[in-house]
């Protein structure tokens, strides 16, 4: 050692864990990949190009933001692509893709980078471009198409290249066409609340069915979630709060009228439920980082969504309930701070002094 | 953890296990370094007053004879590391980062280690405040890095009482093995000491707590303590940080600290073995402490080992001593989650220096990138005292200290740095409330 040794002096812990952001965020579309595959088997390219447009104009959206902003670019850190994917597996499989692209702009530019970027916005990105655009495009955001159809591999759906503000031609006899037997272009949800036809559980499962092109498959989605559990990239407690709640409600809906309303399993399986409680409830940034806060805006999540789907005109909730969820999300934390060591037993949570 | 603790209890609930390191140094039996060429030993060496020297300029001193006396009643002695003379009393470097004075002294060459000051000391007899006394000459702090004069802990609080002593032997920090190798080596040390802790304060019994990871030392202190009642040893399942005096009351007898308060508000007193360790073996002796187990170990040094250091051996001869490499990138004095990295190698190694860690380039990594913080709640999960990190964060950049400590519990952070070494946004959190801490002891000082 000579006496020229420089030694850097940094401040305590000089040691970390090594979890990064970008590291977390690079397995999270690990995770969601299985689903985007499967997605374009079942529903063909119109997916494909569904996805690959929403990740790469929610991409390219983030960059002009920071570059308009005068800020370094953010999209290294991949959660611009993930609200893409996101994005991407909650549309209908056939939705025009400038409907899409406004969609993606929607959730980037006011959904999140308004807001500050990353760590910053309220609501879950992906679901406030969803949200705008089922108000804006009510129709087209609810036009399904069936699972499996005939040639879905070589041709798109006819509606995925309308031209812009233009009416699309109505899908009905296309559907006709294409379809085979035993599958329509109407999802679980909608022929069970307007024509009270339960699918099993099994398909919901294995997910051939119609729905947004992501949703379908509870299998895949349990996969994905599990592994970033698995890997502690994603906390267990909000998906399995938000099931619980769910089941809870659809079980006690269940239970007063067997045949009016159907079994929580299907409840559990069907619509946007899984993907919903396992990657949009989770988005760490809006959601709450109390142990308690993280149960109670699960199980409110879940109660809600069976709430909309039973009670209200929709047929599906997942979408406002975490929305919702979101928007409680400051307040649920702030009300269930922990209780920490050496402050002694309380009722409630120490209200802030307000001075 | 093993299923038995999971339903007892034993067990510390939130924290996280850090890689520990600590076979680099654990079966490496205590070694003693030679002298250095210089001594120097700062006046403030520990928390409360400095001590007031009693020697002078030119003056030749032997080896354990004290070289300056206790500055108050929270204030120590201190006593003359080698046989030497005193070359100067003037200004060095501490490890805090600013000047402070230190007495010089040059050991003559050829110096034994022998230790031939001090007179025999009948303990049995003696009053709880004679103890109080006897113990303050020693000059012993806490050894377990605080450097709390050991002393005050053992003066019953006005009004309170105490029933049970703690003795910390965790270890909780990776690397350091100090603790580990003292009660391997010496349980009659630790367990004497812990009688004479016992005595002074009118307290029935005292209970070792011991992680599992050093299951050796667990048996050592059983074998020693073997048909007596008073003194248990307990193991716990190993958890960083364990080792903080806060988490084992509440782990080994379920008692909670109150929020500011000390550990004889629950009818505690809590100490570290090494503590406890050098009190048995001096206080019969009359002797002052004028060495103690340092572990020198990390990738920088060839040599790693648990070595005993005269106190105010700079820290460059030790490394040199321990045959450190030419890659040193940075010098932790204590364990890589709570310590402090020396901003010079000229600082003296004082009382509560637990360890030396030597890092080389291959281990620093701080240029990784800071990310706002996405609420993952990965602090939440670890803080031990159930603190909301993540929030007194963004309170922090923000500037809102004063609110971090009124609704937030600022003050109960002890800075075990768990939330830092979870962020996955390299936030450095125990940074900024070290910064907030002393902001609002800034704006409190000036009313």
């Amino acid at each position: 050692m000579s006496t020229s040794t420089v030694i850097e002096v940094r401040t305590a812990p000089h040691l970390h864990s090594g979890s990064s952001v970008d590291r977390i965020m690079r397995n999270v579309i690990y995770a969601l990949l299985p689903m985007c595959f499967y997605s374009v088997w079942l529903f063909g390219i119109s997916a494909a190009a569904l996805i690959a447009t929403t990740t790469a104009a929610c991409v390219l959206i983030e960059y002009w933001s920071c570059r308009a902003s005068g800020r370094e670019a953010t999209i290294g850190d991949f959660s611009a692509a993930i609200t893409g994917l996101l994005l991407g597996l909650t549309l209908p499989p056939g939705l025009p893709l400038w409907m899409a692209v406004v969609g993606a702009f929607i959730a980037i530019a006011p959904g999140k980078m308004i807001f500050g970027g990353l760590g910053f916005n309220v609501f879950n990105p992906a679901l406030v471009g969803r949200a705008f655009l089922q108000a804006a495009f009510p129709t087209a955001i609810t036009t399904y198409t069936p699972a499996l159809a005939l040639h879905r591999l070589a041709e798109f759906i006819p509606t995925t290249l309308a031209i812009p503000f233009l009416k699309a031609a109505p899908l009905k006899d296309w559907i006709a066409q294409v379809r085979i037997d035993g599958f329509t272009g109407a999802t679980p949800l909608m022929l069970q609340k307007f024509d009270h036809v339960t699918t099993d559980p099994w398909t919901l499962f294995i997910g051939t069915r119609a729905g947004s092109s992501g949703e379908t498959s509870a299998l895949l989605i349990l996969l994905g979630g599990g592994y970033l559990i698995a890997r502690k990239m994603m906390d267990w407690r909000i998906p399995a709060a938000m099931l619980l709640g769910a089941l809870i409600t659809g079980g006690a809906y269940y239970l007063s009228d067997p045949v009016k309303y159907p079994s929580p399993l299907f409840v559990l399986f069907s619509g946007g439920l899984m993907l919903g409680a396992l990657f949009m409830a989770t988005d760490p940034v809006a959601s709450p980082v109390t142990p308690r806060g993280m149960w109670i805006y699960g199980l409110l999540m879940g109660l809600i969504t069976v709430l909309i789907r039973f009670e209200g005109g929709l047929a599906e909730g997942v979408m406002y309930a975490i929305l919702l969820g979101n928007a409680l999300s400051p307040l649920i934390d702030k009300l269930t701070q922990p209780r920490t060591y050496g402050e002694g037993k309380r009722m409630f949570a120490k209200e802030a002094t307000a001075k | 953890m093993p299923l038995m603790e999971f339903f007892t209890g034993k067990h510390l609930d939130r924290g996280l296990h850090v890689p520990e390191h600590k076979d680099l140094t654990s079966h490496l039996p205590i070694r003693r370094l030679p002298f250095a060429p210089v001594l120097v030993v700062p006046l403030s060496q520990h928390a409360g007053a400095p001590a007031i020297p009693i020697v002078r300029e030119g003056q030749e001193v032997v080896r354990g004879e004290p070289i300056a006396k206790a500055g108050g009643f929270v204030s120590v002695p201190m006593h003359a590391p080698a046989t030497g003379r005193v070359t100067k009393i003037a200004l060095a470097p501490s490890a805090r980062g600013d000047l402070s004075t230190a007495i010089y002294i040059t050991p003559y060459s050829a110096a034994s280690q022998e230790v031939l000051y001090g007179a025999p000391q009948d303990i049995d007899n003696m009053t709880p405040a004679e103890i109080v006394q006897a113990v303050q000459n020693t000059g012993v702090v806490g050894l377990g890095g605080a450097a709390f004069p050991t002393h005050v802990k053992l003066k019953v609080p006005e009004g309170k009482t105490v029933d049970t002593v703690v003795v910390n032997g965790c270890e909780c920090e990776p690397y350091l093995t100090t603790d580990h190798r003292v009660m391997l080596e010496q349980p009659q040390a630790v367990l004497q000491g812990a009688r004479i802790a016992m005595r002074a304060l009118g307290a029935k019994k005292a209970v070792i707590g011991i992680e599992d990871n050093k299951l050796d030392a667990a048996d050592a202190l059983r074998d020693a303590a073997e048909g007596t009642t008073d003194i248990t040893v307990v193991t716990v399942p190993a958890k960083y940080p364990q080792g903080a005096e806060k988490m084992l009351v509440k782990v080994l007898l379920g008692r909670e600290i109150p929020s500011g308060g000390l550990p004889a508000d629950v009818g505690l007193a809590v100490f570290n073995v090494a503590t406890l360790a050098q009190i048995g073996e001096l206080l019969p002796h009359r002797q002052g402490l004028i060495e103690r187990v340092v572990t020198i170990t990390g990738p920088g040094v060839r040599k790693p080992g648990n070595y005993l250091v005269a106190l105010g051996t700079p820290l460059r001869w030790a490394l040199q001593q321990a045959d450190c490499s030419d890659q040193l990138s940075s010098v932790i004095l204590g364990g890589p989650m709570m310590g402090a990295a020396a901003g010079s190698l000229d600082i003296p190694i004082t009382k509560g220096v637990t360890g030396i860690l030597a890092l080389t380039h291959k281990q620093v990594n701080g240029h990784s990138r800071i990310y706002p913080c996405i609420h993952c709640a990965a602090c939440v999960d670890v803080c031990p005292i159930h603190l909301n990190p993540s929030h007194l964060g963004m309170l922090a950049r923000k500037d809102r200290y004063e609110e971090m400590e009124t609704d937030y519990h600022l003050k109960d952070c002890f800075e075990c740095a768990c939330c830092s070494y979870v962020c996955p946004s390299h936030i450095p959190l125990v940074q900024y409330f070290r910064v907030a801490k002393q902001m609002n002891r800034e704006r409190k000082a000036r009313g």
